[in-house]
Parts: C-alpha cells; sequence; structure tokens
C-alpha cells in the first residue's frame, strides 16, 4: 500500500518547510507567549481588582474571548487591524499591517484571554495574607504584586502555562486559513503543487506530534521536580 | 475610519439563491450545531470508555488510554483535520476510498468533520472522566470491592454516577470547545458559521456586519448552553454534597 508514495518529497522541500514554514511557526509562537502572558497577567490583576469597573471590562474582554473560536477571531482581525491602525496613526486609509503583525497580534490578544484564566487561579493560589504583609511592610501594590504575589503565581502555575503554551503552538497552524507559509502552510503548498497530499499530511502530524509530545514530556518533568510540598 | 456601514445586508438575497444573507447564517448555524452534537456524542461515549480504561488496574488498558490521549492531544486539529479528509481516503482499498471521495457535498465534509472533531474531544474528555475519577476517594473503590462489587459494578453503581457528577462543569466547557472548534471544518469545505460568515464577507464586502452576526450567534448558543448547563448541574446535584474541584487544564 505504501510502496506507492513517494516519501522523497520531504527531503526536496526540507528547507522550504523548516527555514521559511517552521521558522515562521516559531516565531508567531514566541511572540504570542510573550504577548499573551505580559498581557493576560495584566488582565488577571484587573480581573482581580477592587475596582468594579475594571474587573468587570477584563472579565466582558475575557468571557467575549472565550466564547468565540479561533478561526473567527483571525478572521475579525485580519480585517479589523488595518483599521484600528488608521485610527491610531490618524490615517484616512486602512494601513498595511502584512499578515505576520496581523497574526501576532491576534495570537496575543486571543491566547491573553486563556492565561488570564490560569494567572488569576495562579494569584488566588497565594494566600491573601501575603498581600496584606506586603501593605503592612509599607509595599504599594505593584510592589506587592511583583516581588510577592507574582514569583509564586508563575511559579504555582508554570506547567499549566507552558501546557498552554503548547496548545498556542498548535493553535497558530490556523493562520493556514489567510494563507500564510507557516509549517502546516508550507507543507500544504508543497502537497498541492506536487500532489502529495498523504506524505505531506502524514509528516507534518508526525513534526507537530514530536514536538508537541517532547514538550509536554519536558513540562511533566518540570511539574514533578517543581511542586512545592505543602 | 472610513467604512460604509450596512446593516440592512442581512435582509438582502445571498448570491448562492437560497434566500437572504441571514438565512444563509441560519443555515450555517444548523450545520455547526449538527457537526457538534454528532461529535460531542461520539467523544462522550469514546472519552467516557477511555477514561474509565486509565483508572483500571490493568496496565495494558492504562497504556491504551495513555497512548490514545497522547496521539490525539498532541498532533493540532487542522492537521488531523486534513488527516480524515485528505489522507484516509488514501490509505483505505481503492474502492472505499473512491465511495468516501466521491460522496456529495455537505457529506463528503460533514462526515470527516464529525469523526475528527469526535475523536479529538474524545481524548480531552478522557482527561477529564480520569481527573473526575481519581479525584474520587480511594476508599470508595475499595468499599465496592468489600462489599463484593466486580470492577464494573464498583465502576456502574459507586464510581461513575460521582465521577460525572464532578466533572460536568469541566465538560460544559469541552461541550463549548467542539462548537467552537467546529469552525476548523471550514478547511475542508463545511459551510458552518464561520464559513458562512466568510462567505457573505466574500460576495458583500461588509466584513464587520458578516462577523458581528457570527460572533453574536456564537455568544448567545455559548449562554444557552452554559445556562443549560447549570440547570443539568443543579438537576443531578446530588443533596449535601460538595464535590472536590477538578482543576480547571489548560485548553482552548
Amino acid at each position: 500500500m505504501l510502496g506507492q508514495f513517494d516519501f522523497n518529497v520531504i527531503e526536496r522541500s526540507f528547507g522550504y518547510l523548516f527555514k521559511e514554514g517552521m521558522t515562521f511557526t516559531l516565531t508567531l509562537t514566541a511572540l504570542a507567549v510573550t504577548g499573551g502572558v505580559i498581557f493576560g497577567t495584566l488582565l488577571a490583576m484587573m480581573r482581580l481588582s477592587s475596582f468594579k469597573v475594571l474587573a468587570a471590562i477584563a472579565g466582558a474582554y475575557v468571557n467575549l474571548m472565550r466564547s468565540v473560536p479561533l478561526v473567527l477571531v483571525i478572521f475579525w482581525f485580519y480585517f479589523l487591524v488595518p483599521y484600528i491602525g488608521a485610527w491610531i496613526v490618524r490615517s484616512p486609509q486602512p494601513i498595511q499591517v502584512g499578515a505576520f503583525y496581523s497574526s501576532v497580534i491576534t495570537f496575543t490578544l486571543f491566547e491573553a484571554a486563556y492565561y488570564c484564566e490560569i494567572m488569576r487561579a495562579g494569584i488566588q493560589s497565594v494566600s491573601r495574607g501575603q498581600m496584606s504583609a506586603g501593605f503592612a511592610l509599607g509595599l504599594n501594590y505593584w510592589q506587592t504584586m511583583g516581588k510577592i504575589v507574582l514569583p509564586q503565581a508563575f511559579r504555582n502555575m508554570l506547567p499549566i502555562l507552558l501546557t498552554q503554551s503548547i496548545i498556542l503552538f498548535q493553535d497558530t497552524s490556523l493562520v493556514y486559513v489567510l494563507s500564510i507559509t507557516d509549517f502546516l502552510g508550507a507543507a500544504s503548498k508543497v502537497a498541492q503543487r506536487d500532489g502529495r497530499l498523504v506524505e505531506m499530511y502524514i509528516f507534518a502530524a508526525l513534526v507537530y506530534f514530536v514536538i508537541c509530545f517532547a514538550g509536554s514530556l519536558l513540562v511533566k518533568q518540570l511539574q514533578r521536580k517543581i511542586a512545592i510540598v505543602r | 475610519m472610513n467604512y460604509n456601514w450596512n446593516w440592512r445586508i442581512f435582509w438582502q438575497l445571498s448570491p448562492d439563491g437560497q434566500g437572504t444573507y441571514f438565512h444563509s447564517l441560519i443555515v450555517g448555524l444548523g450545520w455547526t450545531l449538527a457537526t457538534a452534537l454528532a461529535a460531542w456524542v461520539m467523544a462522550l461515549v469514546l472519552g467516557s470508555v477511555l477514561g474509565v480504561l486509565r483508572t483500571t488496574p490493568s496496565k495494558w488498558a492504562v497504556r491504551l488510554g495513555n497512548a490514545y490521549v497522547e496521539l490525539f492531544r498532541n498532533i493540532p486539529l487542522l492537521v488531523q483535520m486534513f488527516l480524515w479528509y485528505f489522507v484516509l481516503p488514501e490509505l483505505l482499498p481503492r474502492g472505499l476510498g473512491t465511495w468516501i471521495k466521491q460522496m456529495p457535498p455537505p457529506w463528503g465534509a460533514y462526515i470527516p468533520a464529525v469523526l475528527c472533531l469526535g475523536f479529538f474531544t474524545a481524548a480531552r474528555v478522557a482527561e477529564q472522566v480520569k481527573a473526575g475519577i481519581q479525584s474520587l476517594p480511594r476508599g470508595q473503590g475499595m468499599a465496592g470491592t468489600a462489599l463484593g462489587l466486580t470492577l464494573p459494578q464498583t465502576y456502574r453503581y459507586v464510581l461513575l454516577p460521582m465521577a460525572f457528577r464532578i466533572v460536568l462543569p469541566p465538560l460544559t466547557s469541552e461541550f463549548m470547545n467542539v462548537i467552537k472548534n467546529s469552525s476548523v471544518a471550514l478547511t475542508i469545505g463545511l459551510v458552518e458559521l464561520t464559513a458562512a460568515a466568510r462567505s457573505m464577507q466574500e460576495f458583500s464586502f461588509q466584513v464587520f456586519e458578516a462577523f458581528t452576526a457570527a460572533t453574536t450567534i456564537y455568544i448567545l448558543v455559548n449562554v444557552i448552553v452554559v445556562f443549560g448547563m447549570r440547570v443539568l448541574e443543579r438537576r443531578v446535584a446530588v443533596p449535601g454534597f460538595i464535590g472536590p474541584q477538578v482543576q480547571i487544564p489548560a485548553g482552548h
């Protein structure tokens, strides 16, 4: 059965797949994880804030993002970002943003909602007394958060944050709907050019599997290592 | 910003000749729900079986369950969609493969989409069911054995009734995930809600109206599901029992 397949196509397109495709996927993942964690943590602090308005805004944002499929969000931002950009720089025409920045913005804003929920659980896992102790020592809100609460929250949530990042890495394949050449996009372009769908898609699945499986094994190991004995 | 808003676009005829744009969005919603529900039934059955397997004393059953979950969790949904749609018919015997490829339009994409989402979500349901069973005190299983129940009886009468109640909230979010993930099926040509909005945008150039409508519909569906599940949760709650909280894992 497999005899009629031409696995040579993978060798021929190896450079294109990894130099162009995988580089895009990994860069997008790295930027979106960084941006998402930062923005998500800010959102979590807003959600837990005693200013009701801030909490409500952050809550509405998170719930909105979590109830809409990522594909739709990708489309939204692809068309919306040029208009927002035009509004920011006060240009009369929608500005050109490009597929890469559009997807970085999309993934940062979308995944921030998920990181927010993780960080909220993380902040809540640190006992309230620590916050009060910080204030009692004369630290202000940002000092208490930055020096006492957040480091512990990150430590407690590190495994889940990393797991979410692996999911983000998988999710970046959805930029396919904008015909961007990420890893899957590159594989799909080669597949359609050479009529080698079976080989390319199986290979793509294998590569994603190896990366994500290795990642999840590392997370498990880390979890065992850093678990705080309570 | 100069964008021409035209909210009346929904009542204009769409070029597919079936009716208004609003009508095609509703048809899209129908396909979203049909895909999600069929996949959910599949995922619930398969996921429960796998989740139970992963908590049994049998080493091989645990390994099988774990292997399944790792396989389906570590490949992106979109790649799995392509595997079901493009690759599977090629790997099957020629006659069967051709038959699958020649299925009439909605079914040719619908069936692979349901299979893909079903198997994908089953892995996630299996995780939840396993977590639910393991969150029960170990004594419960032992008590079942002490009473002379066989292993299947212990699961049926002691462990599962409680475990399913505990995992109801995470299962609710998995159900919403299936609804959202069904939008990935647009890549294999299933015209569900997101695809309907996308084609409306392409034909009418009213980008933001189309996406606003789709977003609103998704939010409404979400609210209905959350509300319905809350009613179900209250209905099946065991009086006086506050279950251990199952930690919310990462997801999307």
